[in-house]
């Protein structure tokens, strides 16, 4: 970059700092000097150092200043000077202590450092100025000199400091060593050459205000460049939950399928949920251990109805089917449970069609519920997607050539279909997926044709249904790679609004 | 659904020829069998609980040796007259009334067979019998047993024998008493249900536990007299025909019995086929196929049916079969599913979605726009979280059959959800804005859609909520005005009551100080919660 463009990207702070980088080589001495603030200069070091005008490292040095009594000593002067001071002719220690306001430890360390000096020699009851002590009282001693000078750092000591260093250390409070951290600034090359060029202060643009627009005050001026490769605080907007995300999605592929959406109770009878799919009242999933059922409440059930689905139970009605032979009880269907699977709804549907409605095409996404303690994959709540169509020349070509389309929509390429079973289906099919990254085939839901006994009741006709389900959790763990289920109904709001956006 | 292990020498032995891994594999699969993994020497399989018959070794080999083509057609299952009885006291009728039996002789157990018997019991008592109450099954060592055997049922205090691998004899009490897994069949009965035999030993008390003595079968067993006794006999008689026809695969000879009750005589068992019509068009249509009568014959014999005349002879096995639609699926898992072309056919149908999803969307819009995060929660909640935390009396549907104190009523309000979460999240960043639109549940079992929306944050008061809600409202153009009201969540006179064309559609004010308190919170919350049923 020319220097010319480099100035141009000088920051108002940058620009401050830089007169001062000429003398300061450290952080301290530059916010001494610069008069701004400890993070304002150092962001505009930080900001000058990304831009290689210069270098900082970080250094610890050793310093010696003043401690409590070296502060009061530095004004007062040193007790032992006072001392001396306050001698005349016969002057008795009692004479010092009146005279001077030195405590007792001070006056004897007074005495012996003097005495060690030569400076006075005791004939009791008389203390005596020596020659010595008269041209102690001339000068300044190597201590005085020393704590003036101060802060000092250890390193940087004459061997006059040294001798005053390790004669002070020795008393009380005095001096102390600190660890102190320093910035020490290197300008580079560059940082040499720029500072011997003029740097603008004033005829320059940082930020565009109104003001400067409406007084047309950027004519003529440079604007400031910005770095703007420079990370930036990250922000988040509100968001839709993972799940629901997801959800519209798929419902998106089912309208452009051409289906309806349809939408039912999460709470409804054994009659619906069961019975009407030709479910046997003694099937394990009617078990208490299975299906949550509802205290004290019992529903109502279509009488019409209740009766047909009652004779398909018993002995297959009118359906072509030998039934399950049993005796149908009207009180087990009349219990209120948690729906256990959106196929209520399709069986729902049906029973209202006409045949002015057909062919149709239904679809819906909801909550179901199954008896289940909560752990990593497993849950008491969740999501199941369904489809029905409805159509008198229906067959199960068909029915895989919509699983296929949906599949596909959903961004599965490569499907095969293979046998399985449900109760109310016959065929049934499980469609499976390759997942060329994880190099295995995956189950995709269940599908198949609803059975005679199903939809003959319901619709009075026995034609094809075609039905297909799946549930939603997995797709969007392996989608957001989130490995324990649990965590998509955590609604911790900070992953909710860093988590990347469905597909 | 129920895992197997399967001796895969054994199997290939059974089908009759060796078969590649991937033919394996997939054949297993294509046949309508979960196959869970494949060893050199195990295979393992999910069956599907319409196929109790596949539930053994032999009846899987049976099933897969046809489909794989080495083996044709229904099976003729030969059985001989033993002329024994077994007699039907009708002091059963009360607590097990049926039971359906058979002889089979000439086995040659080894210690795996014994096994496999065993494990043939068990997965059919778990699946076809319901954990027994259906269906129990007991095979004996016939050599120990003098006929003829009687069923019936006797005070339990008047039962008395040694169970099944244990030291000493028993009351029926007593072995209720320590065998705990089905004896909630049992109890509260009056009288218990026992096989005895001529020398009044006793075989067995079904559906717990058979004798030590007479009812435990060994590598020396050659002859096995076996029962299955419950409440319906088509239903016993065809898990009896399961049982006799892996025994007799296993080189076995099936031999009949009387079964003598009070009014009638019956044969046991039948392997007579039950016979059903089949539509040739019927087929063709629902499979979108062509295929002639020959085709569906031949297709028909790899899944060991036979057809003449428009008829389908079942195998005495089967226990699936209730309309021809079963059929016509096992012909569509004979030609294979693999082989069928999907297409979608051309017919038009108009797309809609539901007006209140659409509804839920705006809303959705509209405060994402506002930096809201939607939330999801469950609808199963405590009453700790609903009621208590909330200091709020509200009225809610319990569960008849949770398996948690944590887990056991349904929500009647979404906001507790709400302040769940922001307990959830206060190791994250302030402010908090949050939302959700989901159904509740009222005790008239209604499942209104409701709309909570609250803000957690230093700073927040009554104002800020109220601008969303107004906001909100006035882009739904909704008129609305709020009245005070006492709400024991809220504090006093900050909370008040949202209302619409007269009706009062939801709450809105500050969270009472003890409320965030018991949530273990710290920041000042405000909230309110819509009815989106009514009005909009």
């Amino acid at each position: 970059m020319e220097l010319k463009t480099l100035i141009q990207t000088l920051h108002p702070l940058e620009r401050q700092v830089l007169p001062f980088l000429k003398e300061s080589k450290t952080l301290t001495s530059l916010i001494q000097k610069s008069n701004l603030k400890e993070v304002e200069v150092m962001r505009a070091l930080q900001w000058l150092e990304n831009k290689e005008i210069l270098k900082l490292t970080k250094k610890t040095t050793e310093i010696i200043s003043w401690d409590k009594n070296g502060e009061i000593y530095l004004k007062k002067g040193l007790p032992e000077k006072i001392f001396l001071n306050s001698i005349n002719h016969k002057t008795t220690l009692k004479d010092i202590k009146e005279k001077t306001d030195l405590s007792e430890e001070e006056i004897n360390i007074s005495l012996g450092i003097l005495r060690k000096k030569l400076a006075i020699t005791i004939e009791p009851p008389y203390i005596i100025i020596t020659g010595e002590g008269k041209k102690l009282l001339e000068k300044e001693t190597l201590e005085e000199k020393f704590l003036k000078k101060l802060p000092l750092q250890t390193s940087q000591l004459t061997p006059e400091d040294k001798y005053a260093y390790e004669e002070l250390k020795k008393r009380k409070q005095i001096i102390k060593t600190e660890l102190k951290k320093e910035r020490e600034i290197t300008l580079t090359k560059l940082g040499e050459k720029l500072i011997k060029e003029k740097i603008e202060t004033k005829n320059i643009i940082d930020k565009l205000t109104p003001e400067i627009i409406r007084t047309s005050a950027w004519k003529n001026k440079d604007f400031r460049r910005y770095d703007i490769k420079i990370n930036v605080p990250r922000v988040y907007p509100g968001k839709q939950h993972i799940i629901n995300q997801a959800i519209s999605y798929i419902k998106r592929i089912w309208l452009d399928l051409g289906f309806k959406e349809t939408t039912g109770n999460l709470l409804d009878t054994s009659f619906w949920n069961f019975d009407a799919l030709f479910t046997p009242q003694d099937h394990p999933a009617r078990d208490l251990q299975d299906t949550f059922y509802i205290k004290d409440y019992k529903g109502k059930i279509p009488k019409e109805l209740a009766l047909k689905i009652r004779k398909t139970h018993e002995d297959g009605y009118n359906t072509g089917s030998k039934g399950w032979q049993y005796k149908w009880d009207e009180e087990k269907a009349k219990e209120f449970v948690l729906r256990t699977h959106t196929t209520i709804l399709s069986a729902k549907t049906i029973s209202k069609l006409k045949q002015t409605d057909l062919p149709a095409k239904f679809f819906t996404v909801g909550k179901v519920f199954r008896n289940e303690t909560i752990d990593w994959k497993h849950s008491f709540e969740f999501y199941q997607v369904e489809g029905i169509v409805v159509d008198e020349n229906a067959n199960f070509q068909h029915l895989l050539g919509y699983l296929k389309e949906y599949y596909s929509k959903l961004g599965f390429e490569k499907i095969r279909f293979r046998p399985a079973y449900f109760p109310y289906t016959e065929m049934s099919v499980e469609p499976i997926a390759y997942i060329p990254e994880k190099k295995e085939w995956i189950e995709l839901g269940g599908a198949g044709i609803f059975r005679p006994e199903v939809v003959k009741p319901l619709l009075g006709r026995d034609i094809p249904v075609l039905a297909w389900g799946q549930g939603l959790e997995r797709g969007i763990m392996d989608y957001y790679k989130i490995k324990d289920l649990r965590q998509l109904y955590n609604n911790d709001i900070k992953l909710l609004k860093e988590i990347k956006i469905w597909k | 659904m129920p895992t197997i292990t399967l001796n895969r020498k054994s199997i290939e032995k059974l089908i009759g020829k060796k078969l590649s891994l991937d033919k394996l594999k997939n054949s297993i699969e294509m046949l309508g069998t979960d196959l869970s993994s494949i060893t050199e020497n195990e295979i393992i399989v999910e069956v599907f609980p319409n196929r109790p018959d596949m539930l053994s070794e032999q009846g899987f080999a049976r099933a897969l040796s046809s489909f794989v083509g080495s083996r044709k057609s229904l099976k003729d299952y030969k059985v001989k007259d033993s002329k024994q009885k077994v007699i039907i006291d009708s002091s059963v009728n009360e607590v097990r009334p049926f039971t359906a039996c058979a002889i089979v002789k000439n086995l040659k157990f080894d210690n795996e067979k014994v096994k496999e018997v065993i494990n043939i019991q068990e997965k059919l008592h778990i699946t076809y019998g319901r954990n027994r109450k259906k269906v129990a099954i007991g095979v004996y060592p016939f050599e120990k047993i003098k006929t003829p055997i009687k069923y019936l049922a006797k005070k339990p205090s008047e039962i008395k024998f040694q169970p099944l691998e244990s030291s000493k004899e028993m009351t029926a009490p007593q072995i209720l008493q320590k065998y705990r897994d089905y004896a909630h069949l049992l109890e509260n009965q009056n009288k218990f249900p026992i096989f005895i035999d001529a020398n009044n030993k006793i075989l067995s008390m079904p559906p717990i536990i058979n004798s030590h003595i007479t009812g435990k079968i060994t590598e020396k067993t050659k002859d096995v007299f076996i029962e299955c006794s419950g409440f319906d006999f088509r239903v016993l008689s065809k898990c009896l025909n399961i049982i006799v026809t892996s025994l007799a695969d296993m080189g076995g000879e099936i031999y009949s019995m009387d079964l003598i009750y009070k009014n009638k005589k019956i044969k046991s068992p039948n392997l007579e086929s039950e016979k059903i019509r089949l539509d040739l068009n019927y087929v063709n249509k629902l499979l979108g196929l062509f295929l002639t009568e020959i085709q569906i014959k031949n297709l028909l014999e790899k899944m060991n049916y036979t057809y003449k005349d428009k008829t389908v002879y079942i195998p005495c096995y089967r226990t699936d079969i209730l309309h021809q639609i079963d059929i016509v699926e096992d012909i569509a898992i004979a030609y294979g599913y693999k082989n069928f072309k999907p297409q979608i056919p051309p017919i038009a149908t108009i797309a809609s979605q539901n007006k209140e999803e659409l509804l839920h969307e705006k809303i959705l819009q509209i405060l994402i726009g506002f930096n809201f995060v939607q939330c999801n929660t469950f609808h199963i909640t405590n009453k700790e979280n609903l009621c208590n935390k909330m200091n709020h009396n509200a009225k809610f549907v319990e569960l008849k059959n949770a398996l948690t104190q944590e887990y056991n009523i349904l929500r009647s309000w979404l906001l507790p959800s709400l302040i769940e979460v922001l307990s959830k999240n206060k190791h994250n960043e302030y402010p908090q804005k949050i939302f959700e639109i989901a159904k509740v549940f009222t005790q008239d079992l209604e499942e209104p859609f409701k709309l909570s929306a609250l803000i957690c944050s230093k700073e927040t008061d009554f104002t800020e909520i109220k601008q969303i809600l107004d906001s909100l409202l006035l882009l739904l153009d909704i008129q609305y005005k709020i009245e005070p009201i006492e709400h024991s969540s809220f504090i006093l006179g900050r909370v008040g009551k949202i209302i619409s064309n007269n009706k009062e559609i939801g709450f809105i004010g500050e969270i009472y100080p003890s409320v965030i308190s018991s949530w273990d919170l710290k920041m000042p919350i405000v909230a309110f919660e819509i009815d989106l049923t009514k009005d909009f």
